[in-house]
């Protein structure tokens, strides 16, 4: 029986360096997979390449036993995405990116209130987005990961620019995802507390 | 999961959502649309000063300056048709949806035409009066202008696509599109010509036509896949 989400042997060359060789893992429902490692360890480009973005020099990420490469719809379809930028426009205001975001993909819930009150962001719903402090606009990116009706977050740096309490939220919600037989890939540097079984990944 | 019974949105919700997204941002910035129209109304007008009134002279080269005036307009805002997107981090949401991108490239595309192409379009008729363009000229102009445009916007998509990842790409995005814009200007430009002249001139239209139509098949898919090796 072959992990949900696996690979084996992953080697990822930038221009003349090679960022890491021989990384695997194994990733079941409920579980979380840690990517630890110093800054250009290469956390980000892991990242990249579960996604897609990058090609893996060597081996490949397989998801429900698929390489994701040849099979890229079933694994979209059932993940969703945060990384170092916000990734909504500027000019929109928080419920217009929200309301396109769910054109795209399917949705556990579509009361936007509830989620921007869950967030603590409820009165910033009609606000153009580029007058959210930084801090504010990771609150909006952890909205699309909560409407979305994604069984994987991905998640690149999900405390940068978070105070105290945010970073509380973020580890409260992972912790519900994964008891809700999520999975979750973070990328940190810090220490995270959830309570999950947890695969870490250690880049040098 | 409550909702795990639910089908994902459509392709037409994700075609529509993409058009309304990029409508509703170009509403937000008219600056945007207003430049490249601005660019075209200026060219237009300031060639029949600078040739002079000899009516024979505009009437000769209104078809051509209209044209080029056009092709160029759409190349100075073609720039911005993904670099947004690829600056604020939309761009890599687009490449991991679960909708297809080919689909999203499209509806970036076709609300691209409905603010640079469709203006120049309705501008049109107005320029052509500085050229003492007959009434039943203008509607040919129109016709070829739309079908044009629409050819160019979706070529220059395939053209932005692959340059969005490079800084000051301008003159690289001119020199991919012009070779396969061509056609479209020559065949545009000869159509009102002819139609100008009381020529046959329905067969520069169905060449345009065909160009669009064969532009709208295979374009999405090269700039789809364009994108994904310009965010690498």
């Amino acid at each position: 029986m072959t992990a949900k989400l696996s690979a084996s042997d992953l080697t990822l060359i930038r221009g003349e360096r090679c960022l890491f060789t021989g990384v695997g893992f194994a990733l079941d429902p409920g579980q979380l997979m840690l990517l630890e490692g110093a800054n250009g360890s290469g956390k980000t480009s892991l990242m990249r390449g579960i996604v897609g973005m990058l090609d893996f020099e060597e081996g490949e990420v397989r998801w429900q036993g698929e390489p994701i490469r040849s099979h890229r719809q079933p694994f979209f379809d059932a993940m969703v995405w945060m990384g170092h930028r916000v990734g909504f426009k500027a000019d929109l205001t928080v419920a217009e990116n929200l309301r396109f975001e769910q054109s795209l993909r399917r949705s556990r819930t579509t009361d936007l209130d509830a989620v921007l009150e869950r967030l603590e962001i409820g009165r910033l719903k009609s606000l153009p987005l580029r007058s959210l402090s930084a801090g504010q606009q990771r609150r909006v990116a952890l909205a699309r990961m909560l409407m979305a009706d994604a069984e994987l977050w991905l998640m690149d740096e999900p405390f940068t620019n978070l105070d105290r309490e945010g970073r509380k939220l973020v580890e409260t919600l992972v912790t519900e995802h994964l008891r809700r037989n999520g999975m979750c890939v973070m990328a940190a540097h810090q220490d995270v507390s959830i309570d999950a079984p947890i695969e870490r990944v250690l880049l040098q | 999961m409550n909702a795990a019974d639910a089908m994902s949105p459509g392709l037409g919700s994700a075609l529509a959502g993409m058009i309304k997204r990029d409508l509703l941002l170009a509403w937000k910035r008219p600056g945007d649309i207003l430049n490249p129209l601005f660019f075209f109304a200026m060219v237009c007008t300031l060639f029949p000063l600078a040739v002079g009134p000899s009516v024979e002279q505009l009437e000769f080269a209104g078809p051509g300056v209209l044209w080029v005036a056009a092709l160029l307009s759409m190349l100075l805002s073609l720039n911005s048709l993904f670099l947004s997107d690829f600056e604020d981090g939309s761009l890599e949401q687009l490449l991991v949806s679960p909708q297809p991108l080919v689909v999203l490239a499209l509806g970036k595309t076709v609300a691209y035409w409905l603010t640079s192409g469709l203006p120049l379009v309705l501008l049109s008729p107005a320029l052509a009066i500085t050229f003492r363009m007959p009434a039943d000229t203008i509607g040919v102009l129109m016709t070829t202008l739309a079908l044009g445009t629409i050819s160019l916007s979706l070529l220059g998509s395939i053209g932005a696509a692959l340059t969005v990842g490079l800084h000051r790409g301008t003159a690289l995005l001119s020199l991919l599109i012009l070779p396969l814009a061509m056609p479209v200007l020559i065949f545009g430009a000869r159509t009102v010509s002819l139609a100008a002249a009381g020529d046959v001139f329905s067969t520069g239209i169905y060449a345009l036509a065909a160009y669009a139509v064969g532009a709208l098949t295979l374009a999405p898919y090269a700039t789809a896949a364009a994108l994904r090796i310009s965010n690498e």
